[in-house]
């Protein structure tokens, strides 16, 4: 590991102006990935800010949704009523990644920017144009069995890993940040991108923005929901795809449908043709598999990951069959 | 009449060491100025090192020394006129790369974070050649190893299947599956002057660990000490001296500092072997009513360009079933890799899931109940050998599993069990391994007090050896086993095999019941009994009356003649149920039975854990390990424990491990015949043929992942 810099911040606006002014500067909260890349050369980062004791570990009640702070444990957030109660979803998703030990320490503003698990990222001896752009994607005719199928560009087909991601999609989350210019809210579906001519940028945070908070708008999307991943292992394993499902139900009538699928592209990839589909649908299995042949336009595969132009849709429909009821989970 | 005390279930005597923390593994021995070795991989795969820019590393904080292959002494083992040549890789003896992450320096620090950074500073410049780590591309290239036992084998006529009646033709893969024990590979090593070293090592041998650093630094064994007194699992990794042992010994050589060398886990993927990739073609061939005519068994398996590797996938076809005509051909394929290493069940575990898969096929296409084909097939004798069975229980192993299992509610017809979405099937698994018995040695130390202590250089990577050891003891004495203590993980105790090929409670157990029985025989001679008495003893009352401070007695111990007479091995049959989900590809192990014809169990505690976590090793070679390399960099993209998936234990289902427990009347005094391969040799194709069952879908090339499930 390279020599670095460590600054612990004592309040939002030193930290911000730490990291603003050199580029080569890194909030520190959980740390769960980010000493990770640094002890594999990935990052080498010249400073270390630490925003572990600013003031952002709280879950508040706001009037139209809950305010999670972005220093909030990934466990503290599954584990918490509040968040039970009103988001599910996000509970079983956050739930569903990683292990208990790195829940405790990862937390919502990390787990929003972790980088992704491609093993040509990870490695600093293959091409990989996310880590050292211009040096080409290793996994595009490499080992893509984990690679995406939305979404993707010649310069990127690596994924976003996390599963709290998908279900913060699925549930129109906003996340708010602080930067040198101000405070800002970026809705979730602007704030992960696609990989386009620059991979290298996973979101659309400005220089210096540091995440404070993420806000759910409450909703009825509580009772009817279904996170269900796919893996080859059963737990600490990232998603071969997932699929999160809620669904507003009036008796066998969807009202609406949230859809979202991890695993499958540069961002939690929001399903917005299957939803429209599904709304006013009867809840069947017909209905569920017309939504996911919807839901798959447009996909492309690679060598390795063929498999997912069929595991995601059957995903889809198997998470769609146990949020609805047909299925046990 | 003594207490038969062999088979009470004892928890291990070490456990409480263990799980506090009290037990010390090799890399957490302290030494005043010990000092830290971390290894440089070369980043090319085939070619030379031209030069090592080491003046950066060199004058980074804390570091003592760079070694390179341009200013490394030279290790007399290494040299082509040595007494006896160290086999393997020569690290830092000449400047060739043979494979991706093949060490080019050492950094010794003050510090491991010191001399990890440091190793960042080296540079090394290459000359490339092009290199080849490709199987499938490089299959043609496969050729018969030197060693001579692995000629191909004919018995009968070749390739009789092509003529039978019913026939199955298929190929099956195996990936390369990594080790990964729990514990790294750790060296720690000092010197006392140019001629003695002490070492602390991940060592399934201290003999054997040894002679080869005595021989590579040309060294009288007695001058070399081994210590492994605990060992976090090795599956076979630790069986041999790895060339980083041999450069952390040099190491602590040329700084005068005790060196500890720790492998990183993605170290662990390229210098300590791993089960080779191996392709195999089996062809069966059976008459109507199900009795094998043929049976063919190939087999392609990688091997380093530096070093043959070879073990025994094909020979579980030449005796497991009874057949007039078979005949085997067994490959190996040079590529840029890091040699293999003999993992758990090695050959054996990679042969039974082609021929047990194959098999299952075969009962499909027959229309025959698998179990059922096994019984029309079952061998009475070793033909491959022309040898009775020292002892063969595998019948009551079928019919205890299926019994457990729930054999009875199986469907011959693939997919048409559920439960809720769920499809349920039903598979078994056999497997066989030599029951081997080599020399030790024991020494026993009868004291004051009545307690006995017994020592012998055997090791335990985890079975619980020691606590086995004083279950015989206790039982051949005819004394509590809290009065025994049993040492064991050092040279200088009498010697021991290695442990490895499940032979050591055979082989060291042998040594003492012996040293035991000779204890007795000594203890009524001097009270001028017959020695083959069976009174009673009172150990320290017989002591005190011969007016002795302690009494001391050592045994040799080995098979007798007799034994060539037969053909030694356990059985073992599996038997798995799962869950397999038809739109996503998930599978739940839901039941795993191993039925165990091992001899006579010394522990049925420390028994049935080795034949848990041998199936917990089963299930990962099943369903969730492959080290994947890419051809275009020949390099590992999934060497670290968050892309190489090991087992969690949500994959693992209740295990139950049954014992025949049925003394072998031939091996040895105590009957026993070893379980530590058995235990994972024939689950992945009991896994992999419940899964056929429950959805029609046959995998042949192994994991299990949800991807080949998607009907």
């Amino acid at each position: 590991m390279n020599q670095f810099q460590y600054n612990k911040a004592n309040e939002p606006h030193s930290a911000v102006k730490l990291v603003a002014k050199d580029p080569d500067a890194h909030f520190l909260a959980g740390g769960t990935n980010l000493i990770d890349l640094m002890k594999m050369g990935v990052v080498n980062p010249t400073k270390l800010v630490d925003i572990n004791h600013l003031p952002f570990s709280k879950i508040e009640k706001l009037p139209h949704g809950l305010r999670i702070g972005a220093l909030v444990s990934n466990s503290d957030v599954a584990d918490s009523e509040l968040v039970k109660a009103g988001f599910p979803l996000l509970s079983q998703a956050i739930n569903a990644g990683a292990s208990p030990q790195l829940r405790n320490m990862a937390t919502v503003g990390g787990n929003l920017m972790q980088r992704t698990r491609c093993p040509y990222f990870f490695d600093t001896t293959l091409p990989c144009n996310k880590r050292k752009p211009g040096s080409g994607c290793g996994a595009l005719e490499g080992i893509n069995r984990m690679h995406a199928i939305f979404g993707a560009s010649d310069q990127c087909i690596a994924v976003n890993p996390s599963d709290m991601n998908v279900a913060m999609r699925a549930l129109n989350a906003t996340v708010h940040v602080s930067g040198p210019k101000g405070a800002r809210g970026i809705p979730i579906a602007d704030f992960h991108r696609l990989p386009g001519e620059q991979p290298e940028l996973d979101n659309t945070l400005k220089n210096g923005e540091l995440i404070t908070a993420v806000e759910l708008p409450y909703s009825a999307f509580n009772k009817n929901l279904s996170y269900l991943k796919i893996r080859d292992r059963t737990s600490y394993a990232f998603a071969l795809v997932s699929a999160a499902v809620a669904l507003h139900l009036e008796g066998e009538t969807i009202k609406e449908a949230r859809l979202a699928m991890g695993g499958v592209a540069h961002k939690p990839w929001r399903l917005s043709a299957a939803e429209e589909f599904l709304k006013g649908k009867m809840v069947s299995e017909g209905n569920f598999r017309q939504a996911a042949q919807i839901a798959m336009k447009g996909a492309k595969a690679y060598q390795y990951n063929q498999f997912k132009l069929k595991l995601a849709p059957n995903t889809l429909i198997q998470s769609l069959r146990i949020a609805s009821g047909i299925a046990a989970s | 009449m003594k207490k038969d005390t062999i088979g009470e279930p004892l928890s291990r005597v070490d456990g409480r060491l263990k799980v506090t923390g009290g037990a010390k593994y090799s890399g957490e021995y302290k030494f005043p100025g010990l000092t830290y070795a971390v290894l440089v991989p070369a980043t090319i795969v085939n070619g030379t090192v031209t030069a090592v820019d080491i003046k950066a590393a060199k004058y980074a904080p804390g570091v003592l020394a760079v070694i390179t292959p341009f200013n490394a002494e030279k290790v007399p083992g290494y040299q082509p006129d040595a007494k006896k040549p160290v086999k393997g890789l020569k690290l830092f003896n000449d400047n060739q790369v043979h494979f991706n992450g093949q060490p080019i320096a050492l950094v010794i620090a003050d510090t491991f974070e010191r001399a990890t950074y440091a190793a960042t500073l080296v540079k090394a410049t290459y000359q490339v050649q092009p290199f080849e780590t490709d199987f499938r591309k490089n299959i043609d290239k496969g050729v018969t190893p030197n060693a001579g036992k692995y000629k191909d084998y004919v018995r009968g006529e070749a390739d009789a299947y092509k003529n039978a009646q019913v026939k199955i033709e298929q190929e099956y893969i195996q990936p390369s599956e990594m080790h990964n024990p729990m514990e790294l590979h750790v060296t720690t090593a000092y010197w006392e002057g140019d001629n003695k070293v002490t070492v602390y090592t991940k060592s399934q041998g201290v003999m054997s660990s040894q002679r080869a650093i005595a021989a590579a630094f040309n060294l009288e064994p007695q001058n070399v000490l081994i210590n492994a007194r605990f060992v976090g699992g090795a599956f076979g990794s630790s069986l041999r001296t790895w060339p980083h042992e041999i450069a952390a010994v040099q190491a602590a050589k040329f700084v005068k500092h005790p060196v500890k060398l720790t492998l990183t886990r993605e170290q662990m993927f390229t210098l300590v072997g791993y089960r080779p990739l191996t392709i195999q073609k089996i062809g069966l061939g059976a008459t109507a009513d199900g009795k094998l005519t043929g049976i063919t068994h190939e087999s392609h398996s990688q091997t380093a360009v530096y070093e043959e590797f070879t073990e025994n996938a094909v020979n579980v076809s030449r005796f497991l079933y009874q057949s007039p005509n078979v005949n085997t051909r067994y490959k190996v394929v040079p590529l840029h890799i890091g040699v293999p290493a003999p993992m758990r069940g090695p050959g054996e575990s990679t042969g039974a899931y082609a021929l047990e898969s194959a098999l299952d096929e075969l009962s499909y296409a027959l229309n025959i109940d698998p179990i059922e084909l096994r019984l029309r097939n079952y061998a009475d004798i070793d033909q491959e050998r022309n040898l009775p069975w020292s002892s063969k229980h595998l019948k009551e192993c079928y019919q205890l599993g299926a019994d457990r299992i729930g054999w009875a509610n199986r469907s011959p017809k693939p997919g048409t069990i559920k439960d809720g979405d769920w499809l349920v099937g039903y598979g078994i698994g056999c497997g066989a391994f030599g029951a081997y018995r080599g020399h030790a040695e024991a020494k026993l130390k009868l004291m004051a007090d009545g307690s006995i202590n017994i020592q012998s250089a055997t090791t335990d990577i985890g079975p619980g050896t020691n606590t086995a050891m004083i279950v015989i003891a206790a039982d051949v004495l005819g004394m509590p086993a809290e009065k025994i203590t049993f040492d064991l993980g050092n040279s200088s105790l009498p010697p021991a095999p290695t442990q490895g090929g499940s032979s050591t409670v055979s082989s060291v157990g042998s040594a003492v019941h012996d040293v035991c029985v000779a204890l007795r025989q000594k203890l009524y001679t001097l009270q001028g009994k017959p020695r083959d008495s069976m009174d009673e003893i009172d150990y320290a009352a017989v002591i005190k009356e011969q007016n002795l401070p302690y009494l001391e007695i050592s045994v040799g111990s080995e098979s007798g003649d007799n034994a060539k007479n037969y053909s030694m091995y356990s059985f073992s049959a599996h038997f798995a149920k799962v869950y397999v989900h038809p739109l996503t590809g998930v599978v739940k192990i839901k039941n795993l039975i191993a039925v165990v014809d091992a001899g006579k169990i010394v522990n049925q505690k420390t028994a049935a854990s080795q034949m848990k976590g041998g199936a917990v090793g089963g299930i990962g070679m099943a369903m969730t390990e492959e080290a994947i390399i890419d051809n275009r960099f020949g390099r590992y993209i999934n060497g670290n424990f968050a892309d190489y998936h090991v087992p969690v234990n949500a994959d693992i289902p209740q295990i139950e491990a049954v014992f025949i427990n049925k003394p072998d009347p031939v091996i040895n005094p105590v009957g026993t015949k070893g379980i530590g391969e058995i235990s994972l040799i024939g689950v992945a194709p009991a896994i992999a043929n419940a899964v056929f069952n429950a959805t029609g879908i046959r995998v042949r090339d192994l994991p299990i992942t949800p991807d080949k499930l998607l009907s």
